[in-house]
């Protein structure tokens, strides 16, 4: 699988270190009515959806980026890349 | 029909024309009982101990596409109950006790072959850390034994004892592992089932449940409608996206798992071998191909089918310990889809569902479990509880702290 990496271009997905669904930017407020509940479906629970995830590479043997790749889990391919920082804000100033 | 020597030399003497269907193909009935959703080793396994232990046999069991076309026919086919955790021993070994005595059971040649699995040994850690494992294994009954590198040579002579970098120090090895023809574990299942009365529906895809009040009623198929006094889902694989259209999330990924076979060879190796210092497990099937593997490819996917790194780690891993397998020449490849859980052990457990029952998470063991899955899931869904060996698999587990981390890693389903 090649990950095209926003600034580095194409880059062998052996250089990245995959964590997960990209929900896990979502933190729930640790200080929030209910937090545990929030915090057991934020650690444990997934969609794991088949067809299009976005989901967590780090590119751990590059340039140490976090970033979130929109792909799909019935054929590997990869619709888009964005630093995970950009998607974070994003979801923020959305709220 | 009972299979038996006489039998079979009967068929051979008069052109093999008795022998019949295996199992029947019924058109699906309005109602079951049971309803089982999923027609691999564990559904099949559950509807057979239902209906011949529990005495339910108005029980339906559902299968998207045909009889032994899932992970049950994918799987590198190995035994074993050398588990370390007491959430997982007691399970493990119940399952190697009825894979002793499956043939017996199903009237079945499921060419169950206890030719032993031996863990090799690296380093001085991993001997404290498997003595540790193979004390856990005798507490429960399952049988262990510590081997030093001198014992493990006599054995297995060909393994490179000497590598600079992992040299073999020793063993654990548990005689009673072993290997299972698993298309036969299926077919076994489906006729053991069938001859107690269960319906074995193929190419009948659920498309979603029918849920009122919290009850579940039934499931729609492709099909038609079926309805169901209780409805017990086991499509580890696809466990996400089934229980989805029950509205559920789950503490599960998908992710592909590859498996390897060799060309034809000559009697090679003895038992099963796995590899300690990387992750990495042989063995070679009755008809001579070496049947291997190692971790999974480690993003969600429900492809089956990998990608080239993983290929190139599970060869070097091989050439590490067995170099004469560079020899070999490859004649396949596949890849299979894992429910992998957040702690790498299974789910058996009733939903917030009234009726609708979930077995899953089997992360790349579940072929070794098939039998105690099916009996435990029997039970659970005869009963309303859990089987004595198979209580901590709760859906609840990570809310209540008694996670059960077979290899200490954490919530992290690609590390497990």
């Amino acid at each position: 699988m090649l990950i095209p990496h926003p600034l580095l271009g194409l880059r062998d997905a052996q250089e990245f270190t995959y964590f997960g669904d990209a929900s896990l930017l979502d933190r729930p407020d640790g200080m929030a009515e209910g937090a545990s509940e929030q915090f057991h479906d934020y650690l444990y629970l997934r969609d794991n959806p088949a067809g299009e995830h976005q989901e967590l590479w780090f590119h751990e043997q590059g340039d140490r980026s976090w970033l979130v790749v929109t792909r799909n889990t019935l054929t590997h391919e990869i619709f888009k890349v964005e630093f995970a920082t950009d998607v974070a804000l994003a979801r923020r100033s959305a709220t | 029909m009972k299979y038996s020597a006489a039998r079979l030399l009967w068929e051979g003497l008069t052109g093999h024309k008795g022998w019949g269907r295996t199992w029947r193909d019924p058109e699906p009935k309005t109602h079951y009982d049971v309803v089982i959703i999923g027609g691999g080793g564990h559904g099949l396994a559950t509807a057979h101990y239902l209906a011949k232990v529990y005495g339910i046999r108005n029980v339906a069991v559902l299968e998207k596409g045909w009889i032994g076309g899932g992970n049950v026919g994918r799987n590198t086919t190995i035994v074993r109950s050398n588990y370390l955790l007491d959430g997982n021993e007691p399970f493990y070994e119940f399952s190697m006790k009825l894979w002793e005595n499956l043939e017996q059971d199903l009237n079945y040649n499921a060419m169950v072959s206890q030719r032993g699995i031996m863990n090799l040994i690296h380093s001085d850690a991993q001997r404290d850390a498997f003595r540790r494992r193979g004390n856990a294994m005798m507490l429960h009954g399952a049988g262990a034994e510590l081997l030093d590198a001198e014992q493990v040579r006599k054995e297995v002579p060909f393994l490179n004892f000497d590598n600079a970098r992992f040299p073999i120090k020793g063993a654990l090895v548990q005689r009673r592992g072993g290997t299972v023809r698993h298309d036969a574990v299926a077919w076994g299942y489906a006729r053991g089932a069938d001859q107690n009365g269960v319906d074995i529906i193929q190419n009948c895809e659920v498309t979603g449940f029918k849920i009122e009040n919290g009850k579940v009623l039934g499931v729609e198929t492709s099909r038609g409608y079926i309805g169901a006094g209780k409805v017990g889902v086991a499509v580890a694989g696809n466990s996400s996206k089934v229980m989805a259209k029950a509205g559920m999330r789950l503490p599960i990924e998908s992710h592909v798992l590859q498996a390897f076979v060799s060309e034809g060879l000559k009697p090679t190796i003895p038992g099963v071998i796995t590899f300690g210092a990387g992750h990495f497990y042989v063995s070679q099937s009755d008809k001579g191909g070496l049947v291997f593997g190692g971790d999974i490819d480690g993003y969600n996917t429900y492809a089956q089918r990998g990608n080239m790194p993983v290929v190139e780690d599970v060869a070097e891993g091989g050439m590490a310990i067995m170099p004469m397998i560079g020899r070999a020449r490859l004649l396949r490849m596949w890849g299979g889809i894992m429910d992998m859980s957040m702690d790498g052990s299974p789910y058996i457990d009733k939903t917030h569902i009234d009726g609708l029952f979930f077995n899953g998470g089997w992360c790349y063991g579940g072929f070794k479990a098939t039998p105690a899955s099916g009996y435990a899931f029997a039970h659970l869904l005869a009963t309303g509880s859990p089987h004595e060996t198979a209580t901590a698999y709760r859906l609840d587990r990570f809310k209540t702290g008694k996670m059960i981390d077979e290899k200490g890693v954490g919530a992290q389903p690609n590390l497990h």
